[in-house]
């Protein structure tokens, strides 16, 4: 009586229908779970990746598909003579070759001094010090106002007239002259390198703060007896302990210094004379402001060999890392 | 005697309770005490105090243009650049009564809410389904993701603006609606699949045996015990959209569309000289919501920044 019953109810289980076993298999549970994830990812992310090698490839303008046209909008050789070529496309625009020279020259720049700074800042930080809380909070705040806003607190800053830094400077007695920030080239460029160190700076000091404060201090007592100076503290315990989160932090702010846009938009529109172009800027003057969605969509394309790059880079300095530890890579 | 012994005594539990106060102080210095207060002073305060300064710098400009009437903004001579003599709320007042400021807060604000929102909701489930789940190929979903993040906006706008066009979308909220996710749920998965990696398993087999189904224990019983992690998400999620320009540069083109950043440079950026009162007062105005939802928040937001970078 109760066998059958058992057995009867064991019947029921191992029919259920077709919906309860779609709900309760892992993998289409999965499946369910990741749509919305997926869709918009898929949609938005993925889709215009490839669409934007595609449209590198084609001679697309706003409000026309375009067609195939090869690698003309990279490089385009014409011939007039016999010793008479141009060299067109991005390969011969020496205003793509100065972008990328400025990029290379504005990412390696900002982002060892944005390193340097933020690791001393970092360090500073993790002694004892009063109000320390507050003062993290206070530090952070160049990295959360909106880059646009504090963008054009700086352009005001370096304006030619009425630069607050020109005029402390006269007034130290240090020069006669208000200083042309954005007028010259060079000029430009140290100070929008200037306000990216100063946006970017605390999101490294932070960020590596968290990693000291995992450092256990028994390691610095070590230290101290075995008769380790500061630096010597700080070569062989620190810095090898922090190595791992410099790592991924260091790959985080090249990755955003090199594709930056906002700054240089806000502040000085790639001028004067194409000086302070970024691949990005100059990728949105053409496309968007140009309207040649197919030279655009080139510069970017070109941008994600040096993008990859950076990405390996420290993604090997990671597994080095880990394997000097003795870690398994799980 | 008896009162000998009293004293004996009291001086007994005060020397005790001092030992344990150095001790605790002690352990609290670390190394510390291997430095004299003078070096403090200028291996730690003096260099501290120079980079706070820089960092604060651009705010009290930003701030002090904002409320200097025109007159001292252009006067540098007859009174110090450096404060406000007689300060005004004019530029403020303009900002807000005299453009269409209120309604670029309010796209601004609408929009970074519903992407906020929408990617966290996309992100839980993402998260959950990836760390407690377990389907075929979820690590190497994780990973994907991961990558996803790195994926800049920079090279993503051109062919999206092909895809805003197609889509009919273009000048609306929605354009921003969509596309900002795909910076928000990478993000957001991958600090959420932390938190939830820290919730014991058995508490999911106790409700699974108890007869509740996935979505049941997602709700009832995870989600509960990652609330940090939602806010921290759900605060790096808002001010990820709230910073967020070139997106909005590229798909927005009506004034009364835009967000505060671009209505920012487009719209006040003309060759007027006293334009400066405004344009300050117009980004301090701006930075304030984040600023305050950050302040309320900062603990959230900084575990979020590093919980993100440490994974």
């Amino acid at each position: 009586m109760a066998e059958s019953t058992l057995r009867s109810g064991s019947a029921v289980v191992l029919t259920p229908g077709l919906w309860t076993r779609l709900n309760n298999n892992r993998n289409w549970l999965g499946f369910w779970f990741m749509l919305p994830a997926a869709a918009i990812l898929v949609l938005f992310l993925t889709y215009p990746l490839g669409l934007g090698v595609w449209l590198s490839l084609t001679d697309a303008s706003i409000g026309n598909p375009g067609k195939f046209i090869g690698i003309l909008n990279f490089y385009e050789k014409e011939c007039y003579g016999p010793d008479d070529c141009e060299i067109y496309g991005l390969f011969g625009d020496h205003v793509f070759w100065q972008s990328v020279w400025q990029t290379i020259f504005y990412t390696t720049f900002a982002s060892v001094v944005k390193f340097a700074v933020g690791l001393y800042l970092a360090l500073l930080l993790n002694n004892h010090l009063p109000f320390k809380a507050l003062l993290r909070a206070v530090i952070l705040l160049p990295f959360i106002v909106p880059t646009v806003l504090s963008a054009l607190a700086f352009w005001w800053i370096y304006d030619a007239q009425f630069s607050i830094i020109s005029w402390s400077l006269t007034k130290l007695g240090l020069i006669d002259q208000y200083i042309d920030f954005l007028g010259d080239p060079w000029n430009a460029r140290w100070s929008l390198i200037f306000a990216n160190i100063w946006r970017g700076v605390p999101f490294v000091a932070i960020t590596l703060l968290a990693g000291l404060q995992t450092v256990p201090p028994s390691l610095y007592e070590a230290a101290t007896l075995d008769g380790a100076n500061r630096w010597q503290m700080f070569r062989h315990v620190t810095f090898p302990m922090l190595t791992p989160i410099i790592a991924v932090v260091m790959t985080f702010s090249v990755l955003f210094t090199f594709t930056d846009f906002q700054l240089i938009w806000a502040i000085t529109r790639g001028g004067p004379a194409n000086a302070t172009h970024l691949m990005a800027t100059l990728s949105y003057q053409r496309a968007i402001l140009g309207g040649n969605m197919g030279e655009g969509a080139a510069i970017s394309t070109a941008m994600i060999p040096f993008l990859l790059a950076a990405i390996m880079v420290s993604w090997f300095g990671l597994q080095r890392r880990k394997w000097q530890q003795g870690e398994t890579d799980d | 005697m008896t009162e000998g012994a009293k004293q004996q005594a009291r001086m007994r539990a005060k020397s005790a309770a001092a030992a344990a106060k150095a001790s605790a102080k002690d352990d609290a210095e670390g190394m510390d005490f291997l430095m004299t207060r003078r070096t403090k002073w200028v291996t730690i305060y003096i260099p501290l105090s120079v980079i706070v300064f820089i960092l604060l710098f651009p705010f009290y400009w930003m701030t002090l243009t904002a409320l200097k009437p025109n007159a001292e903004l252009l006067d540098m001579e007859t009174t110090s650049p450096l404060w406000v003599a007689a300060p005004t709320l004019s530029h403020i007042f303009h900002v807000i009564f005299e453009t269409d400021y209120p309604v670029w807060m309010w796209n601004t604000m609408m929009v970074s809410v519903v992407a906020t929102f929408i990617s966290l909701v996309a992100s839980v489930l993402a998260a959950y389904a990836i760390v407690r789940i377990r389907y075929k190929g979820s690590q190497w979903v994780g990973g994907l993701i991961f990558l996803a993040y790195l994926v800049p906006p920079s090279i993503l706008f051109i062919p999206l603006s092909v895809i805003v066009h197609a889509y009919g979308l273009f000048d609306t909220p929605m354009a921003l609606i969509l596309t900002y996710p795909t910076i928000l749920i990478p993000f957001s998965t991958w600090l959420l699949m932390g938190y939830f990696k820290t919730i014991p398993y058995e508490l999911e087999e106790c409700a699974l045996i108890d007869g509740a189904s996935r979505t049941q224990i997602l709700l009832k019983i995870v989600l509960p015990l990652a609330v940090p992690g939602l806010i921290s998400a759900g605060i790096f999620s808002f001010t990820l959209c709230w910073n967020e320009f070139i997106y909005a540069l590229t798909f927005i083109s009506t004034t009364s569309n835009k967000t505060v950043p671009v209505a920012m440079l487009s719209e006040f950026v003309d060759g007027d000289i006293y334009r400066w009162g405004s344009l300050m007062a117009g980004a301090l105005l701006g930075s304030l919501p984040v600023a305050i939802l950050y302040s309320f928040f900062v603990e959230h937001y900084v575990s979020s920044m590093t919980g993100a970078v440490k994974e």
